[in-house]
């Protein structure tokens, strides 16, 4: 037997048995899970099954250590067949590395990370809450000492969404991080299943992103105190769950963008064919559709390959204000060139992408690409940065 | 300029454009500015302000959280801009 270089585990994973098959499941139900806005049952076991949940845990803690570039590379295939299975996948790996990067030395969590990547756990979090009005660095509910329990901790959180709530084996919540607390002092909470009663107050019945399954609930829970992350969330969201969060949101959206590029030259291709000699009309709306691709793939490719210099090299910057307008930019640039990729190819397949159920359909893709303006709405994002562009010269 | 004066103005400044819920008197120099419930949002506007008072203004490499973070490091970042302008 002869031993060769191993090759980076971001490929290995990515062109296993399993995880292809799990591509394969994802894009075998992405319709009925769209239209029943149900969970994707079939293609999450499938992931699990090619350990893909856990790809994101350094080795050193039994998972795969996959890097940051290839973990937006799975995301981005997964969500070129599922969107919802795709979104699901990015949000786990957003709660992974809010804790891989911030372990700050705390047993419990490095224990949990063995348990993630051995049991293939997934994570929902709970960050929105009703009465911040979406501030992602705001928080109402606090950690809360039980009293003469010998260090368990309590809270109620009531969250207007939970992605996946009820799927989930564990929740990340943020918290303030006691009842006396600022609102923006806060820190996050990683809770069982077993340790929380989750009522859940609204139903998921949407235009678009329908197998996310995300309904809000009210959260009441109890842990050991060990639970609580010592990390203050302001340095966990800058570092990594914004940046986290947008460059894999993004990915998601460009692999739904993609997808409907494809179905658009696959529908042109045909037309082609059935009248050789003659280009069809709407190959140049294709070829357009293919130039805002090409942006929208540059923009995302950048933003990944900055993010990863600089938490690389210099994880300081992560915090400054120029990194937040550039990362905030990335969101709404991204979300906003989704929706008009699709648009663009529901004008190139014409009735046939209008219509469900046909090779060409990009109703789901464009239902699916709308809610990316609207999942921390881009006004929202907007005024920050119209805040931070008062002190900020953008020249980068 | 006298420290005390300084760290008055900044305090002042804190105060009025922050609008973080203790008063600056209660503050410590080294408190933790959003621990106190200082927002994003209004650590531009003490930006502005501190810009505007000291007639300063601040590089974008210092804009970052730490810089803004206590009463003590406002007070030594203005110091070093201060002294780039002599």
């Amino acid at each position: 037997m002869t031993v060769s270089t191993p090759l980076p585990t971001g490929y290995l994973l990515a062109s296993s048995p399993n995880f292809l098959q799990a591509l394969k499941v994802a894009a075998e139900h992405a319709d009925d899970v769209d239209r029943a806005g149900r969970f994707p049952s079939e293609a999450i076991q499938a992931l699990k099954e090619a350990a893909a949940f856990g790809c994101y845990v350094p080795a050193e803690y039994d998972g795969m250590g996959v890097s940051f570039q290839h973990l937006a590379e799975l995301t981005f295939e997964i969500s070129r067949r599922c969107s919802a299975s795709g979104m699901i996948f990015a949000m786990h790996q957003i709660q992974v590395g809010s804790i891989v990067h911030h372990l700050n030395a705390q047993t419990w969590f490095e224990n949990y990370l063995r348990r993630v990547a051995g049991e293939q756990r997934l994570i929902a979090s709970a960050t929105s809450e009703v009465g911040v009005g979406g501030d992602l660095r705001r928080s109402i509910a606090a950690v809360e000492l039980v009293d003469g329990s010998g260090g368990l901790v309590r809270f109620e959180k009531q969250a207007p969404t939970i992605s996946y709530g009820g799927h989930a084996d564990d929740l990340l919540t943020t918290l303030r991080r006691h009842s006396e607390a600022e609102g923006s002092d806060q820190v996050m909470v990683l809770t069982h299943k077993e340790q929380m009663e989750m009522k859940q107050t609204s139903q998921w019945d949407t235009l678009g992103m329908r197998g996310t399954c995300s309904p809000g609930f009210v959260v009441q829970a109890t842990c050991p105190a060990e639970q609580v992350m010592r990390v203050p969330f302001s340095t966990t969201a800058a570092e990594t769950v914004v940046p986290f969060s947008h460059i894999l949101w993004s990915h998601v959206w460009l692999g739904i963008a993609t997808d409907a590029f494809e179905r658009a030259q696959n529908f042109i291709r045909a037309q082609a064919r059935q009248s050789p000699g003659s280009r069809p009309p709407a190959a140049l709306r294709l070829s357009e559709l293919s130039t805002n691709m090409s942006q929208f793939r540059a923009f995302v490719k950048a933003a990944t390959a900055e993010y990863i210099t600089l938490r690389e090299g210099d994880p300081k910057q992560l915090s400054t204000i120029g990194y937040a307008v550039r990362i905030n930019n990335l969101k709404i640039a991204a979300s906003e060139a989704a929706a008009e990729a699709a648009q663009g190819a529901l004008r190139v397949c014409g009735i046939a992408g209008y219509r469900n159920g046909t090779p060409y359909s990009v109703g789901r893709h464009l239902r699916d690409s709308l809610s990316a303006g609207l999942m921390i709405a881009n006004d929202r994002i907007h005024s920050t940065n119209a805040t931070l562009l008062l002190v900020y010269r953008d020249s980068k | 300029m006298v420290q005390t004066d300084l760290n008055s103005i900044i305090r002042r400044l804190i105060k009025e454009q922050a609008k973080i819920p203790a008063t600056a008197s209660e503050l410590a120099d080294s408190d933790d500015l959003y621990d106190h419930g200082m927002t994003s949002h209004s650590s531009v506007m003490l930006m502005l302000g501190l810009e505007n008072e000291f007639g300063v203004e601040f590089p974008d490499t210092m804009l970052t959280r730490d810089v803004f973070s206590s009463v003590n490091a406002i007070e030594s970042a203005i110091r070093r801009l201060q002294q780039e302008l002599t």
